[in-house]
């Protein structure tokens, strides 16, 4: 399996845009086109991705495809769901790790969870949590702190496929040598084992973890806030869209936060250039942990 | 015609490369400048002041979106994608390519894609092959392609298969290779003010 994603990728890197004959501007229409097509009839607003990243994984599914222009690819989704459903696998990224970064868990554990306690209940925001891994993480942490039984987490992806896997709880046994490396390093309290057992042909996750976590569809670009929170969580999402629609975001997210909420980023996010910049105070830097002060 | 971006890449021997031209360059040096530098997952902001303290420009570690700016070192952070987009930089977590995230295939193919003949691709020591089909990007389109010649790399493997990628390179031992850059920068300045006149 890795070596047949390597091997894809390959082909993925080096679109085959001759120099003669490759002409950027037209290939820009062909995106835009492509992508109003895919949110006209689909609903999906990929219109305000970051564009460099779209297109290079737009060329990634057409040379899969076997195809040789954008255009020729817009034909097939448009009348093609199957098609269609490749496509949102290749926009989403859903590349992640239980304990991923595991400073930002230790710097969380230390700076956050402190704040945390003064609330009776919590109610945490994960967006864009792909298939769960760092919400599993974060429910250890929080029952590890004694805050699960007051927790509630509101995990939500824009991609139903990527929930289904969150919910199952399953994750693949050979990561578990490095996950369980993350978890030392994010001043994790237990064995790391206790917390699954092999199974299915995987790692088999303590579904009490879940307990106080609604896993839920929500697309960041057409949603709206549905409520109030404690904590934010929206690590590595963001870098996908571009500046106007992070700006969109971060608005839904100031207002989803109550006064001194904390909202995390990924650790190369930053809030420079939004219009919030100046509501929020940075805890702990460099971690990318913000507390909204007004 | 002027320049808009100059993109480095890297891998093994590359601080002492980096540090030899990043060193060689001028405070004013106005293209900016992105930097892949391989280097292990979880290495933080010691590449940054090493780097820093060889050079007079100022050498920054990549955020999402950051402005490209003259004077300006760009350095790839570990564990992410940076791309190139016009007059700014993203970064992305996509799955490494040949094993290398930062790839510099990646970035090189970016820069190429926007800034076409504007870019200059540099390629310098390493012990794998990335690099050469981002540099063989930029050349077909238009760009201009420098590799380090291999015989004044610390490893050669990066450098060579940058060669064989783009025979037509030019290959500079790393001592000419931050004169060039001056050069290339001054000529093209020099173009514009003809064309103005």
């Amino acid at each position: 399996m890795a070596v047949q994603i390597a091997e894809t990728l390959v082909a993925g890197d080096a679109p085959d845009r001759n120099a003669p004959n490759y002409k950027p501007d037209l290939e820009r229409i062909e995106i835009e086109l492509l992508l109003e097509g895919v949110f006209r009839q689909y609903g999906f607003d990929f219109r305000a991705y970051a564009y460099a990243s779209i297109r290079r994984r737009l060329w990634k599914r057409i040379e899969e495809e076997g195809l040789k222009s954008v255009s020729s690819l817009q034909e097939r989704v448009l009348h093609d769901p199957q098609m269609m459903e490749k496509l949102l696998l290749d926009l989403s990224i859903n590349v992640t790790a239980m304990f991923r970064d595991p400073g930002f868990y230790m710097t969380f554990r230390q700076h956050v969870v402190p704040l945390l306690r003064t609330y009776p209940f919590i109610r945490i925001w994960h967006a864009g949590c792909s298939t769960g891994e760092e919400v599993y993480s974060l429910a250890m942490l929080l029952r590890e702190e004694g805050l699960y039984d007051r927790a509630r987490i509101y995990a939500t992806d824009i991609n139903e496929v990527v929930l289904q896997r969150a919910k199952a709880g399953i994750f693949p046994l050979e990561r578990m040598q490095e996950y369980t490396d993350n978890y030392i390093r994010a001043g994790g309290k237990k064995s790391f084992s206790e917390y699954y057992t092999a199974k299915y042909g995987g790692a088999l996750f303590d579904q009490s973890l879940t307990k106080n976590v609604v896993f839920s569809q929500h697309n960041l670009v057409t949603d709206r806030s549905f409520s109030e929170f404690n904590v934010i969580l929206c690590r590595n999402v963001l870098i996908y869209f571009d500046k106007t629609l992070q700006s969109k975001v971060h608005g839904l997210f100031y207002d989803s936060l109550i006064t001194f909420g904390v909202l995390v980023l990924g650790s190369k996010e930053t809030l420079r250039f939004m219009q919030h910049e100046e509501s929020y105070q940075q805890i702990a830097p460099p971690e990318k942990i913000f507390r909204k002060v007004r | 015609m002027a320049f808009s971006v100059v993109v480095v890449g890297t891998s093994w021997g590359g601080l002492a490369a980096l540090s030899k031209l990043l060193g060689g360059l001028p405070a004013d040096f106005p293209i900016p400048i992105v930097v892949v530098q391989h280097r292990g997952k979880e290495s933080e902001h010691l590449l940054r002041e090493l780097l820093q303290d060889t050079t007079k420009l100022t050498v920054c570690e990549i955020e999402d979106k950051d402005p490209l700016k003259a004077c300006t070192v760009h350095l790839a952070p570990s564990n992410y994608h940076v791309l190139i987009e016009q007059g700014f930089v993203s970064l992305t977590t996509e799955d490494p390519v040949r094993f290398s995230r930062p790839s510099i295939d990646v970035m090189f193919t970016s820069a190429g894609d926007v800034y076409r003949s504007e870019t200059i691709g540099v390629v310098m020591t390493g012990a794998n092959e990335d690099g050469a089909r981002g540099l063989r990007h930029i050349a077909q389109l238009g760009g201009r392609a420098l590799v380090q010649d291999p015989k004044t790399a610390e490893i050669p493997i990066m450098p060579a298969a940058a060669i064989k990628a783009v025979p037509k390179a030019e290959v500079l031992p790393l001592a000419s290779i931050a004169p060039r850059l001056v050069e290339l920068c001054q000529q093209a300045n020099q173009v514009a003010r003809l064309k103005t006149v």
